[in-house]
């Protein structure tokens, strides 16, 4: 089976990544930086204080034309985008017949096409789905050559505003075609930290040249994708696989608000019967913030228990938050245990350990909304 | 007593029968920033290659396993509010625990320093 031992797939950034001294490591069948000499903790202290740039190229982005591609893409995401003026950017999610989550993604209504940005992991089973759900009408384009680079921290609009100064009134979650640098890019003010920022889609070619660029601001330091974890976490924010996957339907992952009134009304999407019905009669399990009191953090996996000593429920993504400066968690428990305020134990090497569900985020998000 | 090492990176000083025992400067930058030492209680009888520590990174828990037979006498309750220690200054101010020898002999299966670092050298 030695043909089975995956080459690992290389970013355009690659290079670069290997220059400034990152640990690589495999990350969905390809090379990426867990982290840089700087190390997780002050890569994630340094993107909450000025600005970080992440590689993110391993994730997909497709793009849809064709006169029925709204109508067509609604019928595999809950989410209403319809509504969606040009240059607006959506978070949504791909549901299976049984109201799950297949993953979990960004759509932008770029004018002429939907842009979408989907994850690394899932992307070729996305792109199967898609091609087999799609109905007439509707074309779908994967974007091979282009890389995704992330901007995030307070600092990353005066940065990125150096080289573009349009991006400056650019909003939470909206999109713009603009060169930057020179270099022509498709910029959305997202991202996945909690912070403000960008996310940059730049053709391959040019990639590297633009981080150099940024990364030669004062403010910026390359931040690998273990800092990007904590970050995402800290910011309550889900990992496809960990907090949301192919067993949990939105409103069990707490992602009701992704639903809007027409989508609840009129349904017409995969698994709607499932969800619907969960959005009316609530579901079984929640997603919730947990954390724990003392200082030893609970991994994904770890058993929640009532003061009962029964299982409750199981931690999807924990780890220690450097903003924070303590163990942070999520996780799912009985709809009866997911109130903030409620004291559970987790089990942790064999001892009950006390915490508390909280509200998320751990870190209040800061975008720029204008 | 010149200190020794084991292959899982923990380093070993005797000095009047008690062994002081910590991970290397090797491990704690394999491990990156620590952020919780789970010691053991004074007291608990330690087996050679048994669970004796847990040490967590931002990403990860590692498991910190007994050089020696012994008797844990005392830890580093430093570490309890400053983890770091252990990146600062892992083969010092970093130490994890003290424990009584059960036979001594023990000590010289491990490696001296410059086994270790060839050892090191070879990962």
């Amino acid at each position: 089976m030695a043909d089975q031992e995956t080459v690992l797939l290389k970013t355009a950034l690659h290079d670069l990544h290997v220059e400034l001294g990152a640990k690589m490591v495999p990350f969905a069948g390809y090379d990426m930086p867990v982290q840089y000499p700087l190390g997780v903790k002050a890569e994630h202290l340094h993107t909450r204080a000025k600005a970080g740039l992440f590689d993110v190229s391993h994730m997909g982005q497709v793009r849809l034309t064709g006169e029925n591609r709204v109508a067509e893409l609604e019928k595999l995401v809950p989410g209403d985008i319809a509504i969606l003026k040009p240059g607006r950017t959506r978070y949504s999610t791909f549901t299976s017949d049984d109201g799950t989550i297949l993953d979990d993604l960004m759509i932008t209504n770029a004018g002429e096409s939907l842009f979408l940005v989907i994850n690394a992991a899932c992307k070729d089973d996305d792109i199967v789905h898609m091609r087999a759900n799609l109905g007439d009408g509707v074309n779908l384009e994967e974007i091979n050559d282009r890389a995704l680079m992330a901007l995030q921290g307070p600092e990353a609009a005066n940065v990125l505003a150096r080289f573009a100064a349009a991006v400056a009134d650019l909003k939470f979650m909206s999109f713009a075609e603009l060169d930057i640098a020179g270099i022509p890019c498709f910029v959305t003010r997202s991202g996945y930290t909690g912070e403000d920022g960008y996310e940059i889609s730049v053709p391959n070619d040019r990639a590297e040249e633009l981080a150099r660029k940024l990364l030669a601001e004062d403010e910026v330091e390359a931040i690998g994708l273990g800092a990007r974890d904590s970050l995402r976490l800290e910011a309550g924010l889900c990992l496809y696989g960990n907090d949301i996957n192919d067993t949990t339907t939105p409103v069990e992952g707490d992602l009701n608000w992704i639903i809007n009134k027409r989508r609840r009304a009129e349904g017409g999407f995969k698994g709607a019967d499932v969800i619907l019905d969960q959005l009316e009669n609530g579901a079984d399990i929640k997603r919730v913030g947990i954390k724990p009191e003392g200082k030893a953090p609970a991994r994904e996996h770890t058993a929640i228990l009532n003061s009962d000593g029964e299982e409750i429920g199981e931690i999807t993504s924990g780890g220690f938050g450097p903003t924070v400066d303590g163990p942070i968690a999520m996780g799912y428990v009985a709809i009866e245990f997911a109130a903030p305020g409620t004291k559970v134990d987790l089990m942790v090497r064999g001892k009950a350990r006390p915490a508390e569900i909280v509200e998320l985020p751990f870190a209040p998000h800061r975008y720029f909304r204008g | 007593m010149a200190k020794k090492f084991s292959q899982e990176h923990e380093w070993i000083e005797l000095e009047d029968g008690i062994a002081t025992v910590g991970i290397t400067d090797y491990a704690q930058q394999s491990l990156g920033d620590i952020v919780y030492v789970e010691l053991p209680e004074v007291g608990k009888k330690l087996t050679k290659d048994g669970d004796a520590a847990v040490v967590e990174s931002v990403k990860a828990a590692s498991d910190v396993y007994a050089p020696l037979d012994g008797e844990i006498v005392e830890v580093n309750e430093d570490l309890d509010d400053n983890p770091a220690l252990v990146n600062e200054a892992p083969e010092t101010d970093g130490w994890f625990f003290r424990m009584t020898l059960t036979d001594e002999s023990q000590l010289d299966e491990l490696m001296d320093e410059a086994a270790y670092n060839d050892f090191v050298e070879g990962l």
